[in-house]
């Protein structure tokens, strides 16, 4: 992609919720959810109503089926043979899980942000543009304009807009992890779903990405899987507590934190156990 | 106790590395050796000559090896227009979208399909392909092909590469990180999408690297070849003309005629020259890989 010298600098649209007429549901509600992966019941019977335009953090020991649980979100446990899930799942009223649903519609209007920053095999710029260019956006123009809005986001343009065309993989691990949010946001999701986004980096880098999350979430729904009570307590608005396979508690973060209502809330956040 | 064990890992070293090289060694003895034997003819024909004329006659002295060349380039490279692009949509299947149950059969038949002897292959392409050449295929395009051809040849060492090139292309595209075509299925990316531009694309090393070793492999392939192609010494003029390759020559006059003058001499270059085909071929293509790493990271 060729670099313009003289930008085109468009406003973006800005992303809301575009609430379907006649929805009355919370953006993403999860109903009677069981998930089993060969004979192993890993979800179990979760129902969760996850609110618009805010920070709900998923927390709960290792192995308690947090990760499994957004992975429903977007439908990545598509590929796997072994696991089988019954159950709903709506996204802005519609069941993903129906039959008829359509994957990479559902999938467009989620970004997400993996453990470790993932960038794709291609230049910075390419990276960014990559959703919208499988979308169908062309020109160079419209495509640097909306790489130059995103990278802006994520407070990432200064630090590489001399060198657009270098491979992503060049950017340190930070970097790469606002570039991925970026080429997430460039698909204008509704969702951003983080899977312990910040775990693999450095205290600054995380700083950075928590403070993005907290400057955007009065426009997309942000779910955050962490393993951090810290970060939860930071940034939540909402907090689900998961222990083996369950939901034992939801509630503000504020109710969930101070007044939590069941003995392993309490104890889990009160470093009773990991 | 610490010493000895000290000691043990001192010689263990330096075994090991008197092995590897040795094993270095072996190279340029073959190179060394052959381009020793070959040294008579050079001298007096000339490397030119050699290289540019394609009169053989050994028995007048005329030693030419440009149809030779030209046969072993040209069944290769048919071979491997043949087997890429089948190796790559098989591999790509059998990685991304075939059940475990299907990539586990499949890999198995894979190997099954490698560890036939070159001969079945060669008689399979006589009593196949041959007669389909030269009954159904050329006459479309030419008036008269014995069937024995440079299209035979390549396609009974397509047939013979694509086992290898799928199983190095089976692990080339597993390597690829799970994360990254989750990334790509994230932004809404088809399975289909995300296998050109993440998956292939991330593989181009590693896809390069099938293709030498197939390369070199077909290069040096003799057995089947030979049965199929028609052993005539000259220039080929269509796919569905005889051609003679290198190896084919080598292992059909080895050990025969050798009283006349200068014959051992000559296919000593022949071997010499497909040794020195390879090793260019693989230095290049390392440069190659050097190359794209440098520019795109992958």
């Amino acid at each position: 992609m060729e670099l313009l010298t003289e930008p085109l600098i468009t406003e973006q649209p800005k992303t809301v919720r575009t609430r379907k007429p006649g929805c009355d549901k919370p953006h993403i509600e999860v109903e009677n959810l069981n998930l089993y992966i060969q004979n192993n019941h890993i979800l179990k019977n979760i129902n969760l109503s996850i609110p618009d335009k805010s920070i709900t953090c998923i927390i709960g020991p290792s192995g308690c089926g947090k990760t499994t649980l957004l992975r429903t979100f977007n439908r990545l446990h598509d590929d796997s043979v072994d696991v089988r899930i019954t159950g709903k799942l709506f996204v802005d009223c519609e069941d993903i899980y129906a039959k008829d649903a359509e994957v990479t519609h559902i999938r467009k209007k989620m970004g997400l942000l993996a453990q470790r920053p993932c960038s794709l095999p291609m230049s910075i710029i390419d990276n960014v543009v990559y959703g919208p260019r499988l979308h169908g956006i062309r020109g160079k123009r419209n495509l640097y304009a909306i790489a130059r809005h995103q990278l802006e986001a994520v407070g990432l343009w200064d630090e590489v807009k001399d060198r657009l065309k270098t491979p992503a993989s060049k950017l340190s691990i930070g970097q790469q992890q606002r570039l991925c949010l970026a080429r997430g946001l460039a698909v204008e999701p509704e969702i951003i779903l983080g899977d312990e986004a910040t775990s693999a980096l450095d205290p600054i880098s995380s700083k950075t990405i928590e403070e993005l999350f907290v400057s955007i979430k009065d426009r997309y729904t942000i779910v955050l899987v962490t393993h951090t009570l810290r970060q939860a307590k930071r940034i939540a608005d909402y907090v689900a507590f998961m222990y083996l396979g369950e939901l034992i508690e939801f509630g503000t973060a504020d109710q969930v934190f101070n007044n939590p209502k069941h003995k392993l809330t309490k104890e889990y956040i009160s470093g009773g156990f990991s | 106790m610490l010493k000895g064990r000290l000691r043990k890992d001192k010689i263990a070293r330096h075994y090991m590395l008197t092995v590897t090289i040795l094993a270095m060694f072996v190279l340029l003895l073959i190179g060394g050796g052959l381009l020793f034997k070959s040294w008579p003819i050079i001298q007096e024909k000339g490397l030119w000559s050699l290289l540019s004329t394609s009169n053989w006659r050994p028995f007048k002295g005329d030693f030419g090896f440009a149809s030779y060349i030209i046969s072993t380039l040209y069944v290769t490279g048919i071979a491997i227009v043949i087997a890429l692009p089948l190796s790559l949509l098989t591999s790509i299947y059998i990685v991304e979208y075939a059940s475990p149950k299907i990539q586990r059969a499949f890999s198995s038949g894979v190997d099954l399909l490698s560890g036939i002897p070159p001969v079945i292959y060669g008689v399979w392409g006589t009593l196949t392909i041959v007669p389909f050449i030269s009954e159904k295929l050329a006459p479309n395009f030419v008036e008269f092909s014995t069937g024995y051809s440079v299209l035979a040849g390549g396609i009974v060492l397509a047939i013979m590469i694509i086992p290898l090139i799928i199983s190095i292309l089976m692990e080339v595209f597993g390597a690829v990180p799970k994360e990254m075509r989750e990334a790509s299925m994230s932004l809404g990316a088809t399975k289909w999408q995300t296998v050109k531009k993440v998956v292939v694309r991330k593989s181009i090393p590693g896809i390069v690297a099938a293709v030498v070793l197939a390369i070199s492999r077909a290069f040096g392939e003799t057995i089947a070849v030979l049965m199929v192609c028609g052993n005539f010494t000259d220039l080929p003029k269509s796919i569905f003309d005889a051609c003679y390759p290198i190896p084919a020559l080598i292992a059909n006059n080895y050990g025969e005629m050798m009283s006349v003058p200068k014959y051992e001499s000559a296919l000593m270059f022949a071997a010499f020259l497909l040794f020195f085909i390879i090793v260019v071929f693989n230095v290049i293509s390392r440069i190659v890989l050097i190359q794209i790493d440098k520019r795109y990271q992958l």
